[in-house]
Parts: structure tokens; C-alpha cells; sequence
């Protein structure tokens, strides 16, 4: 265990322990989007619509005899499926349209993925340095660069000129702005009994926080509020139940109409990424983040092997959880989505937060 | 019969009406047309409508059929009475035994024939098994439309059995092709009625999923009720029919109060479902409960079907006597019927089909006024239509 | 000869409130009920079935045109009259159905009553030179898109319907379809070349031949 190098053993000079911290960043969050396109997006989700999903590109080569001769068919498992898509919208022409305001067009894709990058960047997948950037205000760095995007949809629902790309990204920030408040309100409760905004602080504080023995995660302490946050997630992501303002495709295009090969893929990227990246801030925040209590001090060196895993294991499993309400449930109309954060998720969250600052007071 | 436009509904319209005005002073500087369709995902087929918007709120939609109008009141003209029957197979073409029906039952009216007992039954139960196949696809495409796509597939997986056994005896999925003047082309196969009892529950068990997933669920709830709302006189006015009309308090169904001839209602134990909103959700809910009580007709007629001849003796070459007549039948996509003028030719002379879909569809003018976008998709989906049922 | 006397009932009814409207009446007994009224008492037929008789449901309107086609009788081989030299076969003079009729046109429609559970066709006679006849949308309201069809598809005029345009067809389409003149294209580019393939009645093996019409034995 003590022969496991970190990154604090190391010391390296600052710019190469920031390259190095980069060059990280750069694999997590497609690898990361990738996960969770291709379990999710693709398998899961026809497991739940009873269907095989992808089946054709395939990994591994079969080889075997059929009436003396060699066949050679793929696995039948579809794992490049993914690799298969990138491919093709990578290859497709280059689009931008007449007319259209060329510098908030060709941006806006890069402004989103650029605050899904900054997102990962306060996660910690494991104690002390174990994350690209050590904030004392994490999660409000993080809530406050999520917000980003919204400026990349209003850009590319301006820049596109297409009225109705146009309306829909006027639907689509109307509606993330809409739920930042509630986002904002629930992270409160956890702040609030933890005393500080690092999110490193937060897995410990879950860590220490033990009735009797076992830590309790902020799952249980603060279960309104993860839902709260739960919802607000999937709207932030627009999912469904919240995906009026990309469903608007079947009426009109979303703010995304006219982007085309890699563009696109830039937006699909950012939207998985930013699935997965939320995933992680709720595993960390609600769940315990990067500490499972099997008996091992959370500042031992153990963790940095440990952590990423179980982070990564908690990740799908609150990912699951995501893209299985949005296999479920028809969507909601824009004044009934409007209605359900302003009326109910805002009050509920405040009353909450209230009554865990009176018990952390009692206490 | 208590459905009332609720008077959000009410404020509406005079607000769509108010725009009007202000669209026809100002020469058409405000508000924005847009074409739904029609080529579409959310529609069944090739409609257009052409929505004029102020904002968020329909002013004005008017569909414009006719992109799958295919003359069949033409060719019915130059077909014999079979060929006919090929024809028509394609009009509702998710239900399509029943189509066949009503026309077979005019020629059978004119020609003073009527088919034998066993025919009669098993006639019956490939009507509603077409039923079934149709309004199961209704079902899982509304959670499409609505954003649940997940009941869709449960919705075809679970169709599939119904086709399988549509297939087994006549041979055709889609098209059977099966009914004749006089009886039906071939009798069962073994082992069909047992095969069918399965699938029957099979359908039970996917209609209490469905209710579960899609039309028990809250948002589903929250979209379908108290919008769209059809009050009876104005159903009737327009000529809706089916579970348009029953979800609008209406008790009418033509299987029990005008049965056509042969087709044997009467001796069965079942009941006819109405709700008295008239929004969205009253006539999905309908449908759901047609659907198993459907099921429950099928059993009782599967259990009782009588033995015999399949088809009554009728000449090689069929000449239809002079005369006209109409028959309409409780299809599942409403009321259809055939007027059939003949004149003692082998072809008809002119052929009106009446086709539910029709005038279910001339209502959505009136019903999507200022409603909200989404809503024209929430409306359309449950007045539920066929493309080749509005253009024949 | 059996008597209706459900059907005579409502046929005095309609006759009471349409008066010398009624010109023709047909009943089919135990089935179905005809009345043909005058042109001009046209919309006041739908007055009188929806809120006199209580027909409140409204089923179709369309037309019928009598002229027997001109193309000759298309079901006529016409294989066999190039290739065999047959004479084509006369049409026959024109008629009128159920209720009678002295015109070519006539536009029909019917209505039901949806708690009695009857219905009855209404029939009108259009004079050739005056296609036009008066809108029933005022009273039913299905009766738009009903209306709409048949002036596309007949050329009638309904006189007061608020948006008379073109339902299925192309605007600037010429011709109105549904006339025995206006020909089935797909049959005056390629003839229909006779019964062939009859199928074999149920129980029986031999195919009918490739020839015209004939009268089958019955089995």
C-alpha cells in the first residue's frame, strides 16, 4: 500500500502537476460520457423497452466452423456502437447556416462541453489532492459554472437564424434557469450540516457523521432535498420528464436544429458528460461520495486506489436512476414545469432547509 | 351528459378570438404559421395542419388532408364485389378485418343472403380481435406522443400476439383479406381457439401495465385532463363517433343498439363504457376499458362458436341485385359505414364510405382554439386516427 | 306484405313538417328509411331532422351521380373486344335509385338518432345546369368537411358554407373526380384484360378460365 505512488508524494512543479491534472480532465469526461451513453443510453434502456438495443458493432471477432468452413461474425454484443456514431457525425459536412451569427454559432457547443469540463473539476475521487482542483467553495464553484451552459444554449438558439431554434432556446434557458433555484436550495441543507462548501469536507463530514457505528450518508438526514435535487438534475440535463424544450422536435427543432456533424457531437457529448458529472456531485453530496465504510480511516492512503471505484460504482448507480425516470414518464408541458419548481420544489426545499437549521442548532 | 368547457377554456377562446381580429386589422403581422407535417413523427400518417400560433396559444388549426387521398370511391367502380373487398382491407389499415365487414354486410343485404351460424361467429371475433390490434397500438403510440416511449414497445410486443393469431387463420397480419359475400374464405385452424384464449389474458395483463405506466401516471394525468374538452351536443353535431363520443357521456355504440345483421351481440354478456368529461383522458379511458371488455367478448364467443358450413351458397360470379343500402358498423376507429348503390352489375355502382376518422378529425378546428402547442399533440393523439381512415 | 310501422310513423312526421317538400319516399322494411325533398327545401331538412325528429347525430353527405359511365362498362374485358372483335356492350339508360329521381344529380345525406337508434337518407335532385344547393353546415357541423368533399369531387355549389375550397385535392387540380364522366386513368392507360384467377370456392379445386364475364353455376 505505501508503494502506491500519489500525487502528493510526487511534488511536482506546478505547471506539470496542472498539465498532468488537465490531461486527466480531458479522458474522464468523454470516458465518462461514453459510459454512460453506451450502458445506459443504449442497453439499459432497451432492457427496459424489452429490446436488444445495438447489436451490430461489435467488438471481438467469432470465429468458428460452420459445415467445414471458418465464419467470422462479430461478438453480436454492439459495444462500438458508440465509436461506430462518433465516427459518422465526425464525417459529416460541416454546416453553418446563412446568415447565421457565425461566432455565437461555432461557440456555443464549446461554451456548454467548457462547463462540463469546469463541473468535473471540483469532484473529488478521493481524499486530500485526489481532484483536479482543491476549492474551499466547491460546490459553489460547481452550481455557479453548471450555469454556463445556459449562456451556450441562448447562443445557439440566437446564433442559428432560425426562429424556431430560436424559440427553443428561449424555452430551454427559461426552464434551466427555472430549476437552478431549486438546485441551489437543496445543495443548502447538505451545506448547512456539514459547515463548509468543500465537497472533499462533505464526503467527510458523511463519513464521521455515525449514529452508533455506521456513518449515515445525507441520503437519509436530508431525503427531501435529494429528491429536490434529483428533479432538478433531470431538468437541468433536459430530460424527461423535463425535455419539452428538446422534444420540441416533434413540433419544431430544439435550439439544436441547425448544428450538424461535429457540433452536434459536441452537444451530445456535453449532454452525457453532464449526466455523468451530475450523477457524481449527487454521489458525493447524498451518498458518501468516494468513502464506503468497510472500516478503513478516510484519510488512509487506501483511498486513492479505492475511491475512484466506488465513486464511479455509485455514479451508475444514481445515473440508473436518472435515465430510468426518463425512460418512464411522459414529459410536462413548459407552464406545468414552471409550475412544479416555482410552487412546490422552491417551498419545499426552504421549509427543509429550515428545519435542519434548527436541528443542527438544537443539536 | 355533464361536460362543460371549463372556463379557463372558455377564456381562451374569446382571447383566440380577440387575436383573430387583431391578426385580420393588422394584416397578418402578428403571430406565426407553422406547419405541423406532413411528414411527422407524431402523427399517424401524412397529416398537415397548419397552426396559426399568437406566442404559445393556437389561434387557428386546420388540418389539410388529403396526402394519402387514394380515390377509392372511383375504384370501387370498376372492381367486383371481391375486389373490393381487397381494397378495402387498406383504409384502417390497423384494424383491417373490420373494414371488410360493413361493406360485406351491405352486398349480403342486398343480396338476401346471410351467412351461416359458424361464419357469423368467427366473423365476429376477427372483428374484434382487428379491434384489439388497433387500439393496443393507440395505446402504447400515446405514450409516444406524450414522451413515455418505453409503451410503445410494450405496446407492440404485446400486439404481436393478437397479429399471430389474426395470421393463423386467414393468413394476413395486416390485410387479411378474408371476409366474402356469404361467409368467410377458410375455417379455423386447430388449435386456434385455445391459442386465442391465451392471448386474451396475454392482453389483460398489458392493459393493467399500461394503466399503470401511462394513463395512471401523474403527468400523464396532469397533460389529458381538462383539456380538449368535446361537450356531447357538439359531438354529435360533427358526427364523432366511437369512444370520441362515449368519452363525452354519449351511450351510443352501434354493436348494441343498431347490430348489424349476423354479427350476434346480442347473445353475449358485455357492456358498453362511457365516461362524462369529454377531455383527453375520459376518451383514452375509455378505450383502455373497450379494449377489456373486448377481451371478455371474444371469450364468451369463443366459447359458444357453433359448428357448420363457413359459407352459404352463393354463384361463382357475384351480381349484386339493384338496390342501395347502408350498414354501419362499431369499427374501432368509430362508426363506419358502406352505401352501396348497386345495379344488378358486377360492380357497384357507387360506393360511399363513411369513414369515423373523417369526422373525428373536421372537429380539430374547433377544439385546439387556443389551446397551447403541446396540447394540439395531446389532442390529436387521443381523438386518434387513421391516415387511410381520413382520406380514403 | 309486411308493414313498418315504425318507419311510416316517422315518415308522417318528417311529411308533416317538410309538407309538399316530400317528392319521394322509399321504405325498406324492418331497415332502412328514404325521403327525397325538393332542392330548395334542402337545409330545411336538416332544421327538421336535427330539431324536430331529434336526429342529432350526423353520419354523411355526399352525392350520387346517375349518369352510367360513358368509358363503357370497364368490368367489360376490353381484351376481349380488341382481341376477339366483341361488340362493347350498351350502358344501360339511366335510373335513379330508392325514392326516386329525375335528375343526373342528386346529392344525398343522412342523419341518425342516436337514442331511438334509426336513421334516415335524405335525397335531393339537382338540375344540371344549377349545381348548387344550400350548406347544412349551419345545423350539423360535420356536415363542412362532407360538403367541402363533394364540391370538390362533384362540382356542386353549396350556397352559404363559410369556406368552399378544395378538401383532398390540389388547388389548382381541373376536373371534379368522383363524375361518371371524368375517366379512371389507370384504366384508359391499361385495359382491363378480363376475369382471370377467379378463386376456387371453398371446398372445390379448379380455377375459373381467363375469359369476359360469364354466368358461374352456382355449386
Amino acid at each position: 500500500m505505501t508503494s502506491l505512488l500519489t500525487l502528493a508524494d510526487i511534488t511536482p512543479a506546478y505547471w506539470q502537476s496542472t498539465l498532468i491534472r488537465v490531461l486527466l480532465l480531458g479522458v474522464i469526461v468523454p470516458t465518462g460520457a461514453a459510459i454512460t451513453a453506451i450502458a445506459f443510453l443504449f442497453k439499459v434502456m432497451a432492457w427496459m423497452q424489452s429490446r436488444t438495443g445495438p447489436m451490430e458493432a461489435g467488438l471481438l471477432k467469432k470465429t468458428t466452423v460452420i459445415d467445414g468452413e471458418r465464419v467470422t461474425a462479430h461478438s453480436g454484443r454492439g459495444e462500438l456502437q458508440l465509436v461506430a456514431e462518433v465516427g459518422k457525425w465526425l464525417q459529416k459536412e460541416d454546416l453553418v447556416p446563412d446568415g447565421a451569427d457565425r461566432f455565437a454559432f461555432k461557440a456555443a457547443p464549446f461554451i456548454v462541453l467548457g462547463s462540463t469540463f469546469l463541473f468535473f473539476a471540483a469532484i473529488p475521487a478521493g481524499p486530500g489532492p485526489a481532484v483536479a482542483a482543491m476549492l474551499p467553495g466547491g460546490i459553489f464553484f460547481i452550481l455557479a459554472v453548471s450555469s454556463l451552459s445556459v449562456i451556450g444554449v441562448l447562443m445557439a438558439g440566437w446564433g442559428s437564424n432560425n426562429k424556431y431554434a430560436l424559440m427553443g432556446g428561449l424555452r430551454a434557458a427559461g426552464q434551466l434557469i427555472a430549476y437552478e433555484l431549486p438546485m441551489v436550495l437543496a445543495v443548502v441543507g447538505v451545506v448547512v450540516l456539514t459547515g463548509s462548501l468543500n465537497l472533499n469536507d462533505i464526503v467527510e463530514a458523511q463519513a464521521n457523521f455515525k449514529v452508533g457505528p455506521i456513518p449515515i450518508p445525507f441520503l437519509i438526514l436530508q431525503l427531501p432535498l435529494f429528491l429536490v435535487f434529483l428533479t432538478a438534475a433531470q431538468a437541468e440535463l433536459t430530460q424527461s420528464p423535463f425535455d419539452m424544450p428538446v422534444a420540441e422536435s416533434e413540433l419544431v427543432a430544439g435550439y439544436q436544429v441547425e448544428y450538424s456533424g461535429f457540433r452536434f457531437l459536441t452537444f451530445f457529448l456535453a449532454e452525457f458528460a453532464t449526466a455523468f458529472g451530475f450523477a457524481a456531485l449527487i454521489s458525493t453530496m447524498f451518498l458518501g461520495g468516494w468513502y464506503l465504510p468497510i472500516g478503513i480511516d478516510p484519510s488512509s492512503a487506501v483511498w486513492y486506489a479505492l475511491g475512484p471505484i466506488v465513486l464511479l460504482a455509485k455514479i451508475l448507480l444514481v445515473s440508473f436512476l436518472i435515465f430510468w425516470i426518463r425512460f418512464t414518464y411522459p414529459r410536462f408541458r413548459e407552464d406545468q414545469l414552471q409550475k412544479l419548481a416555482w410552487k412546490y420544489l422552491i417551498p419545499l426545499s426552504l421549509v427543509w432547509i429550515v428545519f435542519t437549521a434548527v436541528m443542527v442548532v438544537v443539536r | 351528459m355533464t361536460a362543460t368547457i371549463p372556463e379557463s377554456q372558455q377564456l381562451a377562446y374569446i382571447a383566440a378570438k380577440a387575436a383573430d381580429s387583431r391578426i385580420n386589422l393588422e394584416l397578418e403581422t402578428e403571430g406565426m404559421t407553422l406547419n405541423i407535417g406532413p411528414q411527422h413523427p407524431a402523427t399517424h400518417g401524412t397529416l398537415r395542419l397548419i397552426a396559426k400560433l399568437d406566442g404559445e396559444q393556437v389561434v387557428s388549426c386546420e388540418p389539410s388532408p388529403g396526402y394519402m387521398h387514394r380515390g377509392y370511391e372511383k375504384l370501387t367502380e370498376v372492381r367486383t364485389y371481391p375486389q373490393v373487398t381487397t381494397l378495402v382491407n387498406r383504409i384502417d389499415w390497423l384494424g383491417s378485418f373490420a373494414n371488410e365487414v360493413p361493406f360485406i354486410l351491405a352486398a349480403e343485404k342486398l343480396m338476401g343472403i346471410e351467412a351461416p351460424p359458424r361464419a357469423q361467429w368467427i366473423r365476429t371475433i376477427l372483428f374484434e380481435l382487428s379491434r384489439l390490434a388497433n387500439i393496443t397500438l393507440f395505446l402504447g403510440d400515446l405514450g409516444a406522443q406524450m414522451g413515455g416511449v418505453t409503451a410503445v414497445f410494450y405496446a407492440f410486443r404485446d400486439r404481436e400476439h393478437v397479429l399471430n393469431q389474426i395470421e393463423s387463420v386467414t393468413g394476413g397480419r395486416f390485410h387479411p383479406n378474408f371476409d366474402r359475400i356469404g361467409g368467410l374464405k377458410d375455417d379455423l385452424p386447430k388449435g386456434w381457439i385455445a391459442d386465442t384464449k391465451k392471448t386474451m389474458d396475454k392482453i389483460r395483463d398489458f392493459c393493467d401495465e399500461i394503466e399503470t405506466l401511462l394513463i395512471g401516471n401523474e403527468i400523464f394525468q396532469t397533460r389529458a385532463r381538462g383539456i380538449g374538452v368535446i361537450p356531447p351536443e357538439v359531438a354529435l353535431s360533427y358526427g364523432l363517433s366511437g369512444a370520441n363520443l362515449r368519452g363525452s357521456g354519449v351511450d351510443l355504440d352501434l354493436r348494441r343498439d343498431d347490430p348489424p345483421p349476423g354479427m350476434p351481440y346480442d347473445k353475449l354478456d358485455w357492456k358498453v363504457w362511457t365516461h362524462p368529461d369529454g377531455d383527453c383522458f375520459s376518451r383514452t379511458w375509455v378505450r383502455l376499458q373497450e379494449v377489456r371488455e373486448s377481451t371478455k367478448i371474444i371469450d364468451q364467443l369463443l366459447d359458444s362458436i357453433p359448428s357448420g358450413p363457413i359459407m352459404a351458397k352463393v354463384p361463382r360470379i357475384i351480381k349484386v341485385p339493384e338496390g342501395e343500402a347502408y350498414v354501419q358498423t362499431e369499427n374501432p376507429l368509430g362508426a363506419m359505414g358502406y352505401y352501396v348503390v348497386s345495379k344488378g352489375d358486377l360492380v357497384p355502382f357507387r360506393v360511399k364510405i363513411r369513414s369515423a376518422s373523417f369526422n373525428n378529425v373536421s372537429i380539430v378546428p374547433w377544439v385546439t382554439r387556443g389551446v397551447y402547442v403541446p396540447d394540439v399533440i395531446t389532442i390529436l393523439a387521443t381523438l386518434y386516427f387513421i391516415l387511410g381512415d381520413i382520406d380514403r | 306484405m309486411p308493414r313498418d310501422d315504425r318507419r311510416e310513423a316517422i315518415l308522417a312526421r318528417i311529411s308533416e313538417h317538410l309538407g309538399d317538400a316530400v317528392v319521394g319516399s322509399h321504405i325498406r322494411v324492418g331497415d332502412d328509411l328514404w325521403v327525397r325533398v325538393t332542392r330548395e327545401a334542402w337545409p330545411e331538412a336538416a332544421e327538421v331532422a336535427q330539431k324536430r325528429l331529434g336526429c342529432h347525430f350526423f353520419d354523411f353527405l355526399s352525392a350520387i351521380d346517375w349518369l352510367p359511365s360513358p368509358f363503357g362498362r370497364d368490368m367489360d374485358s376490353q381484351e376481349d373486344i380488341v382481341v376477339k372483335g366483341l361488340e362493347p356492350k350498351e350502358p344501360a339508360p339511366m335510373a335513379s335509385g330508392y325514392a326516386g329521381g329525375d335528375t343526373r344529380f342528386q346529392v344525398f345525406a343522412r342523419v341518425y338518432h342516436p337514442v331511438e337508434h334509426w336513421g334516415v337518407t335524405f335525397k335531393a335532385d339537382l338540375p344540371d345546369d344549377d349545381l348548387s344547393v344550400g350548406t347544412w353546415s349551419n345545423v350539423y357541423r360535420g356536415a363542412n368537411w362532407h360538403e367541402r368533399e363533394t364540391h370538390e369531387m362533384f362540382g356542386f355549389d353549396f350556397v352559404g358554407h363559410p369556406n368552399l375550397i378544395k378538401l383532398y385535392l390540389p388547388i389548382d387540380f381541373e376536373g371534379y373526380p368522383l363524375r361518371k364522366d371524368f375517366p379512371l386513368l389507370s384504366r384508359r392507360v391499361k385495359p382491363w384484360p378480363g376475369i382471370v384467377d377467379v378463386e376456387p370456392m371453398p371446398g372445390e379445386d379448379e380455377p375459373g378460365d381467363g375469359d369476359g364475364e360469364g354466368e358461374g353455376g352456382s355449386e
